[in-house]
Formats: C-alpha cells, structure tokens, sequence
C-alpha cells in the first residue's frame, strides 16, 4: 500500500514523526480512516485514540485528548493538545476519573461544575475506549 | 596601616561578590540547558501549526475568517515578552527598545497602541513608563505551560474580534546562539501569507483547492487560529526563556571576569602600600637610632 508522510506532536513535544500507511482517528463529526491521496481536509479531534498503521503491518496507538487532525494528499499531521502513547495508559486511573466525574454530575453544583465534569467524562471514556481497542489488538495476536 | 586594612577588606567583599556571581553563571548554565530543551522539544507543534495555517492562507477558502482579512490600521497591539528577573544582561532593554522604536512609528502614523505584557520586567517597564497595559502575566517561573498564557493572549483576541485591535505583533528575544539574542518583531494578525522557500510541496498551485472542513470552517477555523496564536506566544516565551538562562550566563561570567580583574588591581595597591608603611616603618627606626 502507498504510503504518507505522517507527523503527530503535541504543544510540548514531538510524538511520531515517519511514514504511514493509514490513520484512524476520532473526528468530530465521527471516526477517520486516512489512506494516501485523500483529499485535503481539516477537522478538529475528539478525545480519543489515534492508530498509527506502520508500512510492514505494525500499528502503533496513541492517545490524544483534542486538537487537530490536517489532511493533504501526501502529508497528514496531528496537532494534539495532549498526546500519550497509549501503551503509557493506566486503566485504573482511568477508571477512578470516570467515577470521579460521574459523581460530580450527580451533584449539580453549578453549571460550570457541571461542564467541566462532563469534559472530564468525555475524557476518561475516551481513555478507556483507547485501552480497550489496544486490549483486543493484544488478543487478536 | 589603616590604608592597607581598608583594601584588604574591599578584596575581601569583591571576593564575596565574585563567588555569587560564578556561582549564578553556573546554575544559568544548567537551566540554560534545560531551558533551550523546552525551545526544541515545542517547536515541532509551532512550526506545524504555522504550515497549517499558511496552507489556510494559500487555500481558496468559501469561508474568510477576520483573522485573514487586512484591516486599515487605527490601533495595534503587541505581546511583549519579558523575564521575570534581572540580571540578564541587555536582554529585556533591547525588546522595550525594539518596542519604543515600534510604538514611535505607529505614534507618527497617528496609530495607537496597546500592550500585553508578559514577565514582571515587562509590567514594572511599562508601568514606569506608561503606555496603555491591557493585560499582564507573571511569575510564569522557568517551565512556562500554555495555561498561564491563555488568559493575556484572549484579552487581546478579544479586542481584535471586538474591531478594537487591527493588528497584532509579538515580541521577544530569538535564540540566535548562546552568545547572540536579538529581540524580533512579528505579526500575528492578521495572518501572513508567509514565503517558505524551503518546502518543495509549496509549488503546488495556490488559490485552486479548498480543504473539507469538519465541522465546518467557520468553528473550525475559529478553534485552529486561536490555538495557532497561542502556540506562537508560547513558542515566543520558550525562546525567551532560554535566552534569559544564556543572557545570564554570559553576564555573570563578565561579572565575574571583572571582579578578578578589580581584585587584581587592588591586591597591587595593597601590596605597595604594605611595602610603603614597612619602609617607612623602617626609615623612622633608622632615623630614631641615629638620634640616639
């Protein structure tokens, strides 16, 4: 398969620069598989894992927490506001994060309480959905 | 004797002086290396997101953000981006100089300007010296985070959504090595089409594609160009930062290189007046004797 250029950083670093045979990520408008020569596009990210797939099969996850995903026909770039690699994730904590949220919005103090509560849910899913994708990609081998 | 003890006690306290400046010279020397590893380590993402955002500038957008739309020019405003401590050489004085040089121009063009002053060196300046501050920030300490910026670079977003700013510049010292810092100038707003001669992927033919934008390019661009000015300011202080660890290091060496010279100096002062008072001391005993 034709291969791109693909970079992901976030503000404070660099994540993965090399070439890549397709991307999958989490648009807002719903999930993106980018193959070379794909038109030029512009979307913003949603919490959520980033895959990597590597010329020779490997694939490599990572987590984002927003930002941007660039599209040109033979360069895509990430600009993340907060990358991980996925590998880095603790279930556990995130786990606790999403309870921790839950049981804020169980107590609506105020709006803003409220908001950022529903931001850190949508998070800690996110979280999660990438530790699971990257636990049934460890069964399937 | 008096004379000499004197001197004694001044080598004595240069010497004291000299110590806290090597001491200073070694740990900017340290920081400077952590400091130019932040610079490195974010501009990945500044350098991406201006690729982006010149893609924008050269794309045939359906939507024009004001961000990308020249206005005629009636107030500025400009980030200043100071340290929070002195001892740093020339390094804040050249940006208020490269400031002052700015507002005069705008002054003589009948154009006001607002500032934003980021570093406390940058509020104490234009506290003393007037100009109208619209926001400041300080105490961002030495690993600075976007956080803390967010609220200064917004106040003055703001005004340039609201039609009260039609420009808007940054300033700070540019890492140019680690004996050179010059303070630059550059426009953030609105958006420059900017000429980079180094990418061959820019020949491709401009003002004939658009992107699809998700949602749409109105809430898109809005979040991107937000976040672009951000990442620029950020940048914009990173560099800085490493620049303050450079620029005083390099001065706490001269101190330190000019207190051995004073010590020098005066350590031969002392040394004669020593020598003056022992022969005199000598001369008065001779002279004694021969009285006797």
């Amino acid at each position: 398969m034709a291969s791109f250029q693909c970079d992901i950083v976030s503000a404070e670093k660099a994540i993965f620069s090399g070439s890549a045979e397709q991307l999958i990520a989490a648009g807002v408008s719903g999930d993106l598989g980018i193959l070379r020569g794909h038109a030029p596009l512009l979307t913003e990210l949603k919490p959520g894992p980033v895959r990597v797939m590597r010329e020779g099969g490997e694939e490599e996850v990572y987590y984002v927490t927003g930002g941007f995903l660039e599209v040109q026909p033979d360069v895509v770039s990430v600009l993340a506001d907060t990358a991980t690699r996925a590998h880095d994730l603790d279930e556990a904590a995130a786990e606790e994060a999403r309870q921790e949220a839950l049981k804020a919005m169980g107590d609506k103090q105020s709006d803003l309480d409220y908001t950022r509560a529903a931001a850190e849910l949508a998070e800690a899913v996110a979280q999660l959905r990438t530790i699971q994708q990257l636990r049934e990609k460890g069964s399937r081998r | 004797m008096a004379a000499a003890k004197e001197i004694r006690t001044q080598i004595g306290s240069i010497k004291n002086t000299q110590k806290i400046t090597s001491a200073m010279e070694m740990v900017a020397a340290s920081k400077m290396r952590k400091a130019q590893e932040r610079m490195t380590a974010s501009q990945p993402y500044a350098r991406l997101i201006r690729r982006v955002v010149s893609h924008i500038a050269k794309a045939n957008p359906e939507y024009r953000h004001e961000y990308m739309i020249e206005r005629e020019v009636k107030r500025v405003g400009y980030i200043v981006v100071s340290s929070d401590r002195g001892l740093a050489g020339g390094l804040n004085i050249n940006v208020f100089k490269a400031v002052t040089r700015e507002a005069k121009y705008w002054h003589e063009q009948g154009v006001e300007v607002d500032y934003a002053a980021i570093g406390s060196k940058a509020n104490v300046f234009f506290r003393n010296h007037g100009g109208n501050l619209v926001a400041g920030k300080s105490g961002l300490g030495e690993a600075p985070a976007v956080d803390d910026l967010i609220g200064s670079v917004s106040v003055m977003l703001k005004a340039f959504d609201e039609g009260q700013l039609d420009r808007l510049y940054v300033v700070h010292n540019e890492f140019v090595n680690t004996m050179t810092q010059k303070p630059i100038v550059r426009q953030l707003l609105p958006l420059e089409a900017e000429a980079e001669a180094d990418d061959e992927e820019e020949t491709r033919a401009s003002g004939s594609w658009d992107y699809l934008y998700e949602p749409d390019a109105k809430t898109l661009l809005d979040h991107l160009l937000v976040r672009y000015v951000e990442s620029q300011v950020y940048q914009a202080v990173v560099e800085n930062a490493a620049c303050e660890q450079a620029a005083r290091m390099i001065a706490m060496k001269n101190a330190t290189d000019n207190a051995g010279n004073l010590i020098d100096d005066l350590e031969l002062v002392y040394n004669k007046a020593r020598q003056a008072a022992i022969t005199q001391e000598i001369s008065e005993i001779v002279g004694g004797a021969a009285a006797v």
